[in-house]
């Protein structure tokens, strides 16, 4: 049975670096993934990641743009550790190989991003997730002694004690289908956010909200979680994502009319306004008619030079050129607003503890809360990574001072058990991937860009109805090896519940703040509804708190771009 | 829509049945990718189906597999553009298998630790930083960073291991995606240990020498990361750059491929093995090592010559081309070891395709010897 000082659930940005800082804290650190780590979706984060680490440049302006483009619900000391520690991780991933671009004196570049008052994204072409994910994994096989790796393995439930302190894990090795009892001193999840409740999505098929729900099961309480961010562009067909690197690079969007609407919604900032405002305003655009037949905006990227887009925007180019059959170089390219990001997760504080002693969370699966209601371009690279490394470093300071957990054979039976439970449900049911699409459409439609009372209650009748219809969703595998059936089966429930508390949520919040934008409510209400929306579990269903949100130096103002 | 027949390799570990296909009709339109189809077939007709996948966008690199006999990733191939290529190539049936050079795990499922990891983890693939590091960030131009994202651009979805030729033949062979990854610091001026990294390489059996330049792997890289450049390219600076002459005797060997053509507009092949054993003149093949070749070759000598691939006075006076030509040929030596600097292709610098405005000159010879 594996015990470990620190055990991480994920393994892209979050948890490597977790793991990394676990690691050189002197803790014996494990990490396991459902995928092989460089499989992670962080290795699709295109445009950058922010630090004000020019000398015109300062943290103070860093912190502010994220405030406001939170809507002023991020937690303000939060937002002043990242954007305070920025500048030192960017040096520290530079020093462990990632290959930034420079600028002309080989120095450190920058590209400008939305709602960010400098150009201070640094970059590598439009692959810097990649570049940054595949830089830290070559540090973890340099540190493959002290650092084991369980590659391919699920995990199924998180272990408490009679404390109720998260003491491990149980998963399941993908390979063999044996499942592992893990000890652990501190237990991190780092397993990402849960895109595919949502379809279409940007997000990878294994964003299914595992350790939100994991955490969640397990009395930890989420935050934030009506915040869901539509990425301004998104291709119409399939979802995926053209970076913000785009327009940072100069490229413009028009509607069908050959406007350029960003003048009329942003006239400072124009396409380069936060997500949530440029999003809002394709909408808009769309639904009042001045979208393409297609329900689609176009964004012309052969405003930048082709050389220079050649160079730094080539994924994209390829996704053009592969998934939509458009040379963007030479033609506009068709983009709707597409969900993209759970600005909401488990609540953390900015050592990543969860209110459940032992437990932590860091990256898309928390919330500190940095991004409030609305996260910049460029920020979750640096959410993942700060506050990755804050939680293995106090994780495995916490580790120091209890002993090795020692879990009862039992929990392996049970979790057996469960695993057998799916295995042996009849034929009939519906299939998991009905359901999965069923609520995936559901929630596109009525929690997306612009949601109502009407529409929010009917996503919670939907999504409670399949609740109801998942457990006797129909599997065809039987088998040990490989079985993806079955870990499908564990992931539908994870997002339906995920899904669950992000409609409450939505409910609750009767105000339009930052990603949230309710017809019903069209107005910013800060003597109302200036703090946090908790959602935990009582029982079977959901419980809705509040939590304060921590102001230090900038006081709500209104926010235009 | 279209109709379209997908085929697929099962194979259940459990079951203790050989491999086997199976046949699933998928409507979906022409544009849509394999992987696409695959899910289809998942979700509406077999959960059972073994495919890793996850970003759909040809970023992760989980879904790398064959497809018509093709390496390739499953979510970067239209359905239209599989069913017409590759074997059995109907404009319907689209053939998918697991990679190959990786034992089989399930389905289309293949053990990437057992081969891909394992020559990953054989290159030291981690920066060891030049000292002392600097307070700030390293320095460097940004063409080299550019120069090296093309190999940070690797996914390391496998495909380019899958149908490596000379791993097949030689299944220790460092191959394809580890050499990239070795690029990936050689190339980089902020790695201590080039020179090491590169003796390393070139002294191995199964290392940068070990290549054929069969150009598979280049039409396999779904990324555009051409590994079989990056090994010419490690060749290049081990030898030109670090004079690192190996013990596999791949320096002399090239060196005898440019001085032959050089001097013949033509490939001398009877000359090519002295030389490459006893250095570069006529009298290489008075080496001892040489000798010994030359015997144990005899065998392939008295085929080629029964069968006429060569004749006695060919492997004399080797081939004869027209002087005119010839000087053609030399002039192109002549410009390009006048260049400053040597030419290197690099997709993110010099631009792709039917690019002219941005197109870099050809690389340099060295390319193909």
């Amino acid at each position: 049975m594996p015990a470990h000082d620190v055990l991480i659930i994920g393994a892209g940005l979050a948890g490597q670096r977790a793991a990394l800082a676990a690691a050189d804290a002197g803790a014996s650190v494990a990490i396991i993934s459902k995928v092989h780590p460089v499989r992670s979706h962080s290795v699709a984060a295109a445009g950058g990641i922010n630090a004000a680490l020019n000398p015109e440049d300062s943290w103070e302006s860093h912190a502010f743009d994220t405030v406001k483009g939170s809507d002023y619900l991020g937690d303000q000391d939060a937002i002043e550790i990242m954007c305070r520690e920025a500048p030192d991780e960017i040096l520290w991933l530079e020093h462990a190989g990632v290959t930034f671009h420079r600028n002309g004196t080989g120095h450190l570049g920058t590209r400008a991003f939305g709602g960010a008052s400098q150009a201070r994204t640094y970059y590598v072409a439009d692959i810097t997730g990649q570049a940054i994910l595949h830089v830290l994994y070559e540090r973890l096989m340099m540190h493959g002694e002290r650092i084991s790796r369980y590659e391919e393995w699920f995990t199924t439930t998180l272990l408490q004690d009679d404390t109720g302190a998260c003491v491990g894990c149980v998963a399941r090795d993908i390979r063999t289908g044996a499942l592992e009892v893990f000890d652990a001193k501190s237990v991190i999840l780092a397993s990402g956010g849960a895109g595919q409740a949502f379809k279409p999505t940007t997000n990878a098929l294994i964003c299914t909200g595992d350790g939100i729900a994991q955490a969640y099961r397990i009395g930890a309480p989420l935050m934030d979680m009506e915040m869901i961010q539509y990425h301004p562009t998104t291709l119409a067909e399939n979802g995926f994502l053209i970076t913000e690197g785009a327009r940072g690079e100069g490229a413009h969007l028009y509607n069908a009319l050959g406007e350029r609407f960003m003048e009329k919604y942003a006239p400072n900032k124009l396409e380069l306004a936060s997500r949530d405002v440029v999003s809002r305003a394709e909408q808009t655009e769309i639904n009042e008619g001045r979208g393409f037949p297609d329900g689609t905006i176009a964004l012309d990227i052969t405003k930048v030079p082709r050389k220079r887009t050649l160079e730094a925007l080539r994924e994209i180019v390829n996704i053009g050129k592969d998934f939509a059959g458009v040379d963007i170089t030479r033609e506009p390219i068709h983009i709707k607003p597409g969900m993209h990001y759970i600005m909401g997760g488990v609540k953390t504080d900015f050592d990543g503890q969860t209110p459940v002693p032992g437990l932590y969370a860091a990256g898309e699966v928390a919330c500190v809360s940095v991004h409030g209601g609305n996260r910049l371009g460029a920020n979750s690279l640096l959410d993942t990574l700060i506050f990755g490394r804050r939680s293995g470093e106090h994780a495995a300071g916490r580790a120091r001072g209890v002993a090795m957990p020692r879990s009862s054979p039992g929990v392996l039976t049970d979790a057996q058990g469960e695993i057998d439970d799916i295995l042996n449900r009849p034929t009939g049911g519906r299939r998991i991937s009905e359901i999965k699409t069923e609520l995936g459409e559901t929630m596109n439609r009525y929690v997306a860009v612009y949601r109502d009372a009407e529409g929010l209650a009917t996503a919670l009748e939907i999504v409670q109805r399949l609740k109801q219809e998942a457990p006797n969703a129909a599997i065809d595998d039987k088998g040990t090896v490989f079985n993806q059936d079955v870990l499908a089966a564990i992931e539908l429930g994870y997002m339906l519940d995920v899904a669950e508390a992000i409609v409450v949520a939505a409910q609750e919040r009767r105000e339009s703040r930052g990603a949230q934008f309710r017809t019903d409510y069209p107005e910013r209400n800060d003597a109302e509804w200036l703090h946090h929306i908790t959602v935990s579990l009582n029982g079977d269903g959901p419980d809705l708190g509040t939590a304060p949100v921590t102001m230090t130096r900038w006081e709500p103002q209104e926010r235009t771009y | 829509m279209a109709e379209y027949t997908l085929k697929l390799r099962r194979y259940d570990p459990q079951a203790g049945d050989a491999p086997y296909y199976e046949e699933f009709q998928v409507d979906l339109e022409p544009h849509r990718s394999v992987l696409e189809a695959i899910l289809k077939v998942k979700a509406e007709q077999d959960g059972s189906v073994g495919i890793r996948c996850s970003c759909r966008a040809a970023i992760c690199g989980s879904c790398g597999v064959r497809i018509n006999g093709r390496p390739g990733l499953a979510c970067h191939t239209h359905l239209d553009k599989a069913a017409k290529t590759g074997v059995n190539a109907d404009g319907t049936t689209i053939l998918v298998e697991p990679m190959g050079n990786m034992p089989v795990i399930k389905d289309l499922i293949v053990d990437m630790d057992a081969v891909h990891w394992k020559k990953i983890q054989r290159v030291t693939p981690w920066l060891i930083n030049k000292q002392p590091v600097p307070e700030r960030e390293y320095v460097v131009p940004h063409e080299n960073m550019v120069d090296v994202t093309q190999t940070m651009a690797c996914i390391q979805c496998g495909a380019c291991v899958s149908d490596c030729l000379s791993m097949e033949v030689d299944p220790e062979f460092v191959g394809p995606a580890a050499s990239a990854k070795a690029y990936r610091f050689v190339g980089d001026p902020r790695d201590a240990e080039q020179y090491e990294r590169l003796k390393d390489l070139a002294e191995d059996p199964h290392g940068i020498y070990d290549c054929t330049h069969c150009f598979t792997c280049i039409d396999a890289c779904p990324k555009g990361v051409a590994p079989m450049s990056q090994i010419m390219r490690l060749r290049r600076v081990a030898t030109n750059d670090h004079h690192i002459v190996d013990r596999n005797n791949g320096e002399r060997h090239e060196r005898a491929f440019v001085s032959l053509i050089r001097g013949y507009g033509l490939l001398h092949e009877a000359e090519l093995l002295p030389r490459s054993y006893g250095g570069d003149s006529w009298f290489g093949k008075f080496h001892p090592a040489a000798g010994q070749q030359l015997l144990e070759s005899l065998p392939v000598l008295a085929r080629g010559l029964a069968t006429g691939k060569f004749t006695p006075r060919k492997a004399i006076f080797g081939h004869r081309i027209a002087k005119a030509d010839l000087k053609a040929v030399q002039a192109i030596y002549d410009k390009v070891e006048s260049k400053p600097r040597r030419y290197e292709l690099n997709l993110y610098i010099s631009g792709y395709e039917d690019d002219d405005e941005t197109a870099v000159p050809a690389p340099s010879e060295s390319e193909s010897a």
